[in-house]
């Protein structure tokens, strides 16, 4: 039934030179593979620089006070609702300023989050400085019932060469913290 | 629209030349370009195999997978060390032909019409991978896997998702713990089971898909990674410290690109790009294209159910259902939406001979632009109407090298669809209504525009499938094939020229098939 003509019309046979062009072939792609799998180095900072990091998530304050609810408000309400004071969900947008050596680094307003504006807020900066001795001074509003700043760090830091500073904000260590 | 289509058929050419060169090296059963997703398949396999391996002795932990990483990397290295580095070189070797898959996909116009469900399907294998890839990188915890963990995290940040920001995971060395390698050990696992689920779908309207390379390039591609494993170890950088950037890092470019090219632009810009290639690789089916030929029709009383067309069918485009009428039967259907028009199915069917005596020669799958009762009448008036010896009929493929301009008094050209749409009783046909030779061309194999139209060609002429030449009527010396992609018609007009002076060198009668005469002749 095998016809010939056609049946070796595809058969590959393995020369002597197919063997090496199959070999260069190989090589080659062994290299392509093999060389951008860690090539070329990436320089992600320079040598000099070290790294402040600007990250908290803080829940503004309410922004207006609590009140007490009357007898009257409470009577209307389901018995199982009936808490005795009134908060309101919104939040205050948290201010942040930083600077370095008394330059200012940053500003930024950062609105909560959520619908109904009571989330946290939210921010992730970073900033690479000349490794050395700074100053860095952090402010921040969280409470558009307060002017000015009501949480304020300031400290004097030396900072290695690809060494990471976090700025944070933590209420149960006294406010904005800096994690070295 | 006109420098779209001149750029695609451009990277076509090129890349018809290039495969034509490596057919050369390594034949087209084994050429890597005309497999590049049988490779992506192998080289994923490969992964997964060592990943089995270096998941078993894998300690989660923030301390404990490091260290037991680098237990393996060195003190392990002939066993440990080999499967990381192969694991690590098998997936990148699997971005790299993924890639080139797409890119030949793309030039070669296979990506709308017929072909669309497989095109949009591949599109989240791609995201899938380099999910895969870089949660791998994670795993290890080096300051390569810090660099990409936090990078990454900075990316997603930018999507409003997460309620506190996952960078806020990566802060300082206290706000990882154990747990979180946990979830990065499933993620690595999960990620590509995904990545397999996606694969099925992207195969699910191929037939016979192309899974595994031929035994030489498998053996020859594991050889490589091995010889590169013990010539390059992949090897970690230091432990991961959240406390201090790392600086300068030997970076995965297959994969990690993405973060360089963040801090390039920025997270938003990133998203742009990705986003944006995304989206263009969706929106490219939609884009405006030539319209496809009328689909195979099936002809219920000249089907008998032989299942010849359903076995051929490149894209499961026909279906054998219960015949309506005859008990026990079957009949076949055509999926309207997964038909590629290419006439492979009509090749195949029993009913095509063009030996039936009937006058209006009705096949039980056909083609509406080129019928095989067409075809019988337009080879029978071409045969009729040459004026020189020796007769030659070429059989040529529209997707291959044009054979339209071979034409001349000796030589008869009938210019089909895919050459799987002859049915192979026309050889014979030619041959004993007159012809001296017969010449078959069609795209290489490997090379076809509907996968297997070159393939079964060869086989059904081989008499390796059915319906197969009948040989004994058939002369090998007066058929000849010549296999020529559309670049290579001075290859075709050769091989036509060197059949024509072997048949010069044949006696007038010398092993002739007998004559045949159907009795009634469109020409006649």
């Amino acid at each position: 039934m095998d016809n010939a003509a056609v049946s070796h019309a595809h058969a590959f046979k393995f020369t002597p030179a197919s063997i090496v062009g199959q070999a260069l072939f190989y090589g080659l792609f062994a290299i392509i593979v093999g060389y951008f799998s860690t090539g070329p180095r990436y320089q992600h900072l320079a040598p000099d620089l070290a790294l402040i990091k600007l990250s908290f998530s803080h829940h503004g304050q309410p922004v207006t006070e609590c009140r007490k609810r009357t007898a009257e408000e409470l009577a209307k309400l389901a018995p199982n609702m009936r808490a005795p004071m009134a908060c309101p969900r919104e939040r205050s947008p948290v201010t942040v300023q930083v600077e370095l050596d008394g330059k200012p680094l940053h500003r930024s307003v950062t609105a909560p989050s959520g619908l109904s504006k009571d989330g946290t807020s939210t921010t992730y900066q970073r900033f690479e400085v000349p490794a050395g001795e700074h100053t860095l001074a952090v402010k921040m509003n969280d409470s558009i019932r307060v002017e000015g700043f009501n949480y304020v760090k300031e400290e004097k830091l030396t900072l290695k060469p690809a060494q990471i500073v976090v700025i944070d904000f933590a209420a149960d260590k006294g406010g904005i913290f800096f994690a070295q | 629209m006109s420098t779209f289509i001149a750029f695609r058929e451009g990277g076509q050419s090129v890349l018809k030349r290039i495969e034509a060169f490596f057919d050369a090296l390594f034949g087209s059963a084994g050429n890597p370009w005309r497999h590049l997703g049988a490779l992506g398949f192998y080289f994923a396999w490969l992964a997964m195999v060592t990943g089995i391996y270096l998941f078993i002795v894998l300690d989660t932990g923030i301390e404990d997978v490091y260290t037991s990483i680098e237990y393996y990397t060195h003190q392990q290295w002939w066993l440990g060390g080999i499967m990381r580095s192969i694991h690590r070189y098998s997936a990148d070797a699997l971005v790299a032909v993924m890639l080139l898959h797409l890119a030949r996909e793309f030039f070669y116009g296979r990506y709308h019409g017929f072909r669309w469900f497989s095109w949009i399907t591949g599109v989240p294998v791609i995201w899938l991978v380099y999910a895969s890839g870089i949660g791998g990188y994670w795993l290890v915890w080096d300051k390569l896997g810090q660099f990409s963990a936090i990078a990454s995290a900075e990316w997603f940040d930018w999507l409003p998702i997460f309620s506190d920001p996952a960078t806020r995971n990566f802060l300082t060395p206290e706000s990882l713990n154990d747990r979180f390698f946990s979830l990065l050990v499933f993620l690595h696992i999960g990620i590509p089971l995904l990545l397999m689920l996606a694969l099925w779908a992207h195969l699910l309207r191929v037939s016979r898909p192309d899974v595994f390379p031929s035994r030489a390039l498998g053996w020859g591609s594991l050889a490589m990674l091995l010889a590169l494993a013990l010539v390059k170890p992949t090897v970690s950088h230091g432990r991961a410290d959240l406390a201090v950037v790392p600086t300068a890092l030997d970076l995965d470019w297959y994969y990690l690109f993405i973060h360089p090219l963040m801090n390039l632009t920025s997270p938003a810009g990133l998203w742009v790009i990705a986003g944006g290639f995304t989206l263009l690789l969706l929106v490219l089916p939609l884009l405006p294209h030539r319209k496809q030929e009328p689909i195979a029709v099936v002809n219920p009383p000249n089907c008998n159910g032989c299942r010849r067309c359903f076995e051929d069918c490149p894209f499961t485009a026909v279906v054998m259902e219960p015949h309506p009428d005859k008990p026990g039967h079957e009949l076949a259907r055509v999926i309207p939406d997964l038909c590629a028009s290419c006439g492979i199915c009509a090749g195949a069917c029993p009913s095509s001979t063009p030996f039936r005596s009937v006058e209006e020669l009705v096949t039980g799958i056909d083609m509406p632009r080129q019928p095989v009762s067409a075809l019988r009448g337009e080879m029978e008036r071409k045969i009729a109407a040459l004026a020189a010896a020796p007769k030659i009929v070429v059989f040529g493929c529209e997707c291959a090298a044009d054979a339209r301009g071979l034409e001349r008094a000796d030589t008869a050209v009938m210019n089909l669809m895919c050459s799987g749409l002859l049915p192979p009783s026309f050889v014979e046909y030619a041959l004993r209504g007159g012809a001296d030779g017969v010449l078959v061309t069609g795209c290489r194999e490997g090379s076809c525009a509907y996968r297997f139209g070159t393939q079964w060609t060869e086989q059904r002429l081989r008499g390796a499938r059915e319906p197969h030449l009948r040989a004994a009527n058939v002369p090998p010396e007066r058929l000849r094939l010549a296999w020529a992609d559309p670049h290579e018609g001075g290859g075709l007009e050769v091989a036509l020229t060197e059949f024509r002076k072997h048949l010069q060198t044949l006696g007038a009668d010398e092993k002739r098939p007998r004559a045949y005469t159907r009795r009634i002749a469109h020409y006649g």
